[in-house]
């Protein structure tokens, strides 16, 4: 029986050949996706504007903001007082506010004959765009003190996006979306496609247990879903430079989990739809809208409402997305995101289970 | 042992009563017919033979296997062929033979004599995607996968609905040369021109059957005398016979129409009733299928 | 009698290097039941699309109810009606809410709809299923309803595809009772089937092969002329030397 089993897979990957168009959306959604995010994150810091806030404008706060007046980099907007820093944080007239100590002058002497200070400026910057802001505090920092200077005396605080959640959080995102569409929602329309022409009846009319015909359809889809998979990986790491210190091999396994229950998604779908048309439509409600809205991937999870928040625990692609972040971005290992990984490993097997249950080898 | 042994069978969809306490046989290396119109339930009771179905009651064997708990050994054992268009049109005939081939785990190769009589003639155009087949070898292609495995038993579920009358005749002189294999094959038709091509046929309404035999015999059933009745205006003709009493039926039927009396109505008293018409012609018919089917569908 | 209701001359419709309908030249008169006959591939349906105004052809012109095919395609449209076994009525709408639909479709004022939609109910004994779902209707039920709809503007020509696929032979008579007694009232009416007894039912019938029409005349005479005892006979005759199919 073995031959008749590659012949299925044969005959799955010509089907998939055979139709272009959908292969190439396939490949190249991804892509696409990628690289409009790779352009879209700057790194590089453009006039970022400045305003000061300082008691008194000592001899060393002139200096300071005089290097900050001359250097390229930076436009000085003036000083302001300390009311005045969140409105205009607010209203983007400014990006960054460096607030300096009232006794600047004194502690920065005592500082550099080495007695320990507590901060003697604090940059305020606004985070939103999260590279621009990670950049610019850097460089300040710098241009402030002029020469190198002990990091100590800088608090830095970062508003509006206080954890400094990187753009590259769409890479994980995208990834939880797109083995979503090839897997479930590609191998349910093709499954149902078969109810549709007739053609499952003839199979279901013949010795081969159904279970076969299906995991022969499966292997194609998940085939492609790894050349994304290793496509994804490839962009985010040398055009997007998404570290991804956790470590390969546990983004690997993690995704191959990922698509595994896909797949079984994708085939409990198949055994509820009678259409194309409708496989297409549960999909898109029962898969897409909670990963755009319920995974993390555009809305942090956090700031869902109590009830989301419960709602989210039950969407696979949240854990997935939570554990690829950790790993690619964070620098987590594989021991790290355990969580994540049994739940999915639970949620995987289930899927498989309900779904080969409720498999049908009749019509009804 | 009977081929196909059919007992009290009835499914029910909903509201609606599919199948209603059906009961035929059929015999090994027979073409049995199951004749019909449109919910007449031939393809529900097709889907419970082929074992897609569980049947509400009654109980079914086919080749002497329960279709309820032997079902897996049935499935090795028939040849089905569905009602719609079940190819991949996405690929080529040639490939759509070799995969039902692989799904049985066979060869081509080991039944090309079987199916050669049908399949050579679409083996020109064995590179050609099966959805560009004209509608006859589209059916000849089915049928070919059907046949791969050399089943004992076909099922062929209107398998000339569509279809133009010559590639119609065409299929019925294949399933002729099949027959000769000793191949048993139930086949449903709504043409009921079709069921002298079958061995014997079980005329099929609404769920029911209405009566099973060969078709010479169920045609000697008919009950009353049958004209064919022909006159310049063919629909005044049809209204003044229904008003005469005594008459049973008068229907449209080819270039005439059919009526029906009892036993003590003859051509003379037709003649005299009708009154003088222009072109009047009036001649006793045989019956056929098609008017017992109306006779029985009456009852 | 005499008067054409379609008339075509040498119709002809190329698709690439392919010829669908290849010169076809006929006339259909005022209450004629005219048969058109044909192979699946032969070019029927193509045919069929030109008269109805849906196709335009590649070259050779046409009349149909008074309107030419080419330049009056749409207003053609309001003069015919047109059923077919595929696509006839709406499954989810009642009886009334389709007559209402159709009705609408054609333009008929509220109150030629209401007096024509209870004569049609009337008519087919349908009085207490005027609510019932269409979808929940015996097949043949909707096929003689379907009809009456395609007749309720008054159409001058009726085109009828395939219109008793899969009826049962007692309500595919009553079907064509119902095609009788339109044509007695001046319809014309013009039919595919692939029932061959249905084509002698015909007043005249064209045989199609490859795109031409290869026979054309009244049941009798063709059966006369060929010496065969059917038209099926003579359909098999004529329709197997076709060199092509679909």
């Amino acid at each position: 029986m073995k031959s008749n089993f590659t012949s299925f897979v044969r005959k799955e990957t010509l089907h998939i050949l055979r139709d272009r168009r959908t292969m190439l959306i396939v490949l190249l959604i991804p892509v696409v996706l990628m690289v409009l995010f790779g352009f879209a994150i700057s790194t590089e810091v453009n006039e970022v504007r400045i305003a000061v806030v300082a008691p008194e404008r000592t001899d060393g706060v002139r200096e300071a903001v005089e290097r900050i007046v001359r250097n390229d980099s930076f436009a000085f907007c003036g000083y302001i007082t300390e009311d005045r820093i969140d409105p205009m944080l607010r209203t983007g007239r400014v990006d960054a506010v460096a607030v300096f100590a009232p006794d600047y002058d004194r502690r920065r002497l005592q500082a550099a004959s080495g007695t320990p200070q507590p901060p003697l400026i604090q940059l305020i910057l606004d985070a939103s765009n999260v590279n621009t802001a990670g950049t610019a505090a850097a460089w300040l920092q710098g241009v402030l003190l002029g020469e190198a200077s002990p990091q100590t005396l800088f608090e830095t605080r970062m508003l509006f996006n206080p954890r400094m959640k990187s753009a590259f959080n769409f890479v994980p995102g995208i990834m939880g979306l797109i083995f979503i569409l090839v897997c479930a929602m590609m191998t349910s329309v093709s499954i149902v496609r078969e109810k549709e022409s007739g053609t499952m009846e003839v199979l279901l009319v013949s010795p081969v247990r159904p279970f076969r015909i299906i995991l022969a359809k499966m292997i194609p889809y998940f085939a492609i879903s790894c050349i994304v998979l290793i496509l994804i990986l490839l962009l985010a790491r040398y055009l997007l430079g998404v570290p991804m210190s956790g470590g390969v091999a546990g983004i690997f396994a993690m995704s191959l989990l990922y698509l595994v229950l896909s797949l079984a998604l994708g085939l409990l779908v198949s055994t509820i739809a009678r259409t194309q048309v409708a496989a297409l439509l549960i999909s898109a409600m029962v898969m897409l809208l909670p990963i755009l809205m319920l995974s993390g991937m555009i809305f942090p999870i956090e700031n869902l409402p109590r009830f989301f928040q419960w709602v989210s625990a039950v969407v696979p692609a949240r854990w997935y997305i939570d554990a690829m972040r950790r790993m690619m971005i964070q620098g987590a290992s594989m021991a790290d995101v355990w969580v994540d990984g049994a739940v999915l490993l639970a949620m995987a097997g289930l899927l498989l289970g309900v779904s080969f249950r409720k498999f049908n080898d009749k019509l009804e | 042992m009977e081929a196909i042994e059919v007992k009290g069978l009835s499914k029910r969809f909903g509201a609606v009563q599919a199948l209603d306490a059906v009961t035929f046989s059929v015999h090994p290396g027979e073409l049995f017919g199951l004749i019909g119109p449109d919910g007449a339930g031939k393809t529900t009771l097709f889907r419970l033979l082929a074992t897609l179905l569980s049947p509400d009651s009654g109980e079914a064997r086919v080749g002497g296997c329960d279709i309820v708990r032997d079902y897996r050994a049935i499935r090795s054992r028939v040849g089905y062929m569905p009602g719609r268009f079940s190819l991949y049109g996405d690929l080529t005939v040639e490939e759509n033979l070799r995969f039902f081939a692989a799904l049985f785990g066979v060869e081509v190769e080991a039944s090309y004599d079987l199916i050669a009589p049908v399949y050579r003639q679409i083996e020109p155009f064995r590179r050609r995607r099966a959805a560009k087949l004209s509608g006859g070898m589209k059916q000849k292609l089915a049928l070919s996968c059907a046949l791969i495995h050399r089943p004992e038993i076909l099922f062929l579920d209107e398998p000339t609905t569509g279809v133009d009358a010559v590639s119609r005749s065409e299929f019925w002189e294949m399933l002729d040369s099949l027959r000769q294999h000793g191949m048993t094959i139930l086949v449903s038709t709504p043409y009921m021109d079709e069921a002298s091509r079958c061995d014997r046929i079980a005329l099929c309404n609404e769920g029911r059957v209405l009566g099973i035999d060969t078709p010479e015999a169920l045609v000697r059933r008919f009950e009353g005398r049958l004209y064919a009745i022909r006159a310049d205006a063919m629909f005044a003709l049809l209204a003044a016979a229904r008003r005469i009493e005594g008459v049973e039926a008068c229907y449209p039927f080819g270039e005439t129409h059919h009526l029906v009396a009892g036993a003590d109505f003859d051509m003379r008293r037709l003649a005299r009733e009708l009154g003088p018409m222009p072109g009047l012609h009036i001649e006793p018919a045989e019956a056929t299928i098609e008017d017992v089917f109306i006779q029985w569908m009456k009852r | 009698m005499n008067e054409a209701v379609i008339s075509v001359h040498e119709l002809t419709k190329r698709f690439g290097d392919f010829t669908a309908v290849d010169r076809i030249s006929f006339e259909v008169f005022r209450g004629e039941i005219f048969g058109f006959l044909g192979a699946n591939g032969a070019g029927k349906t193509t045919a069929m699309r030109m008269l109805c105004g849906l196709s335009r052809p590649t070259s050779g012109c046409g009349r149909v109810a008074g309107c030419d095919i080419v330049r009056q395609s749409e207003e053609i449209k309001r003069h015919i009606g047109y059923m077919s076994q595929r696509f006839s009525l709406y499954d989810d709408l009642t009886v009334r809410e389709n007559i209402r639909l159709f009705a609408g479709i054609y333009g008929l004022s509220r109150r030629e709809t209401g007096t024509r939609s209870d004569d049609l109910l009337r008519r087919l004994d349908f009085a207490s299923e005027g609510n019932t779902l269409v979808g929940a209707l015996p097949l043949g039920w909707k096929q003689k309803l379907a009809f009456s709809i395609a007749t309720l503007h008054r159409p001058e020509v009726v085109f009828l595809d395939e219109p008793t696929g899969g009826v049962d032979p007692l309500t595919r008579r009553q079907f064509w009772e119902m095609i009788y007694e339109a044509a007695a009232g001046g319809t014309t009416l013009f039919v595919t089937t692939h029932y061959m007894d249905e084509a002698e039912y015909c007043s005249r019938v064209s045989i199609m092969v490859d795109g031409r029409i290869r026979a054309l005349d009244t049941p009798a005479h063709l059966k006369q002329q060929y010496a065969t005892r059917s038209i099926d006979e003579l359909f098999r005759l004529l329709a197997r030397g076709a060199q092509r199919s679909e």
